[in-house]
């Protein structure tokens, strides 16, 4: 497979590890604004990664790539070792295209999202949101995708919430099912965007237990948050994002202790500040 | 009179199905039309886009009347010889047109207020497109579109008395013929309108229905 994609593409184009995620050189324009400038950033199979950062610094752009909600203007991605079929922005076709749209479908049921507003549909039960994506992507059969449904439910603590629709379910535990509906698909990435950020304080504790959980099952994560104290906790490693650019990144312990870049140790210092 | 009440029968059948038939004809022209608006495909917006505002800036009649004499004239050169086009099929054709013209408009809105993150879970899951939009999309826009859908409803089993105006015996053309041989026109005309009052409630209770269906449900 690798000796295959070797000699079918040019040196920069091949994929630096088999497993994970490896991003290279995405750019991403949105209207006027250059939202990623030529992002690089691995994902080890196993790693656990923190993507943090203010605001518009594109980290919740990058983490749409890689499933490729957002389609980058610039780049090469791989996913589990695979390189995804992109045609970039051109002159004369200003939009990117997906030229595989099998292999996309493909790739992202093997990859879990977890969004900031949950998006769970509201016309359907806990328990069928969770097997949705199982009866119709993994062709699961009604009953078993309904006993893997109840197990990932069971798995977040919403057992007795089978039958509720997302509106009779506080902000917390609707989180709780879109990690369910995530996990029932038994993918081999997790992408987590903000998923916290949408929630009333006192919600939050039950989402990042769930989270922190799942982190000790040696999943491959890749989590965009604010929670710093939390990233800090169950990140293996950490990346700091400005202005569009991976301005700093390194394994947990250095990254949180022993900050180099100026623009993370202000981000770090304000973090503290707000939380003292 | 008697002979009235079998007509009367026989025209309420056929404003049904002259209404039943265009109306779920026109509902797909509509939902085919939205889809092609919402499309990236800019040309295929450009064609949709003339028709919906084309259609729906002319009178509903002179759509009748363009079809059924329109599409006599252009059938009879096309075969050579004079063929008429039969009413009811005008009829339904010219409806068709213009259900799927005022849909088009109230599901291009509804499918445009559904949140985008709903739809971009189920992409995210892996879904395919016809999948998305049969189970999320479909069912979701349905609830915003159903109240201006029902009114839409109405306004249909109201236009079809349009078509009595090419000979087509529906209730308006039994009424107004009836109205004319009886010297009656007032107890005629109240017949077909309590004809067409029951068709409207009907319509009511089932969009009732309907909306109950598809709300939220667990009030």
């Amino acid at each position: 497979m690798r000796a295959a994609m070797a000699s079918s593409l040019p040196e920069s184009q091949i994929a630096p590890a088999a497993g994970g995620v490896q991003a290279r050189g995405i750019e991403k324009r949105l209207g006027n604004i250059e939202v990623l400038r030529g992002v690089n950033l691995d994902v080890a199979a196993g790693e656990i990664l923190a993507i943090l950062g203010s605001s518009g610094s594109g980290k919740s752009t990058f983490l749409r790539c890689v499933n490729l909600l957002t389609l980058p203007d610039q780049g090469d991605i791989w996913v589990h070792g695979e390189h995804l079929r992109l045609r970039p922005v051109s002159e004369d076709d200003s939009a990117p295209r997906i030229l595989d749209h099998d292999q996309v479908r493909r790739v992202r049921a093997s990859i879990g999202m977890v969004f900031q507003s949950f998006n769970l549909w509201p016309h359907m039960t806990a328990l069928e949101n969770v097997s949705a994506g199982p009866v119709l992507v993994n062709r699961l059969t009604r009953k078993a995708a309904a006993e893997l449904g109840r197990r990932y439910l069971a798995k977040v603590g919403l057992s007795d919430k089978a039958g509720s629709y997302p509106r009779h379910l506080s902000g917390g535990q609707q989180q709780r099912v879109a990690i369910a509906r995530a996990l029932a698909m038994e993918p081999k990435l997790l992408l987590f965007d903000e998923p916290t950020s949408a929630l009333d304080p006192e919600l939050v504790g039950e989402v990042l237990r769930v989270m922190t959980a799942l982190a000790g099952e040696g999943r491959t994560m890749m989590i965009v948050t604010h929670e710093v104290a939390f990233a800090r906790e169950v990140s293996s490693r950490a990346a700091f994002m400005h202005q569009g650019r991976i301005e700093e990144e390194g394994s947990s312990r250095e990254f949180f202790s022993n900050p180099a870049s100026p623009g993370l140790r202000r981000f770090l210092a304000a973090h503290d500040e707000r939380h003292s | 009179m008697d002979g009235f009440v079998l007509q009367f029968v026989e025209g309420l059948k056929t404003t049904v199905l002259l209404a039943l038939i265009s109306g779920a004809l026109g509902m797909v022209v509509g939902l085919l039309a939205a889809a092609a608006k919402l499309s990236r495909f800019a040309p295929l917006r450009v064609v949709v886009g003339a028709y919906t505002t084309i259609v729906r800036g002319v009178p509903e009649l002179l759509i009748i009347l363009l079809i059924y004499f329109g599409g006599t004239v252009a059938i009879s050169s096309f075969f050579g010889r004079y063929v008429e086009i039969n009413a009811f099929s005008a009829g339904v054709l010219a409806l068709t047109i213009v259900f799927g013209a005022y849909t088009a408009e109230i599901f291009r809105g509804a499918v445009l207020s559904i949140s985008r993150g709903q739809i971009e879970a189920a992409r995210s899951l892996g879904l395919h497109p016809w999948q998305t939009w049969l189970l999320i999309i479909l069912p979701l826009m349905m609830r915003i579109a159903l109240p201006a859908l029902g009114n839409q409803w109405f306004s249909l089993i109201k236009e079809t008395s349009l078509i009595s105006i090419v000979g087509l015996t529906d209730i308006m053309r039994v009424a107004a013929v009836g109205a004319g041989s009886m010297r009656a026109p007032l107890t005629f005309y109240l017949a077909a309108s309590a004809l067409y009052l029951f068709l409207t409630s009907l319509a009511l209770v089932v969009f009732n229905l309907l909306e109950r269906h598809f709300a939220v449900r667990g009030h």
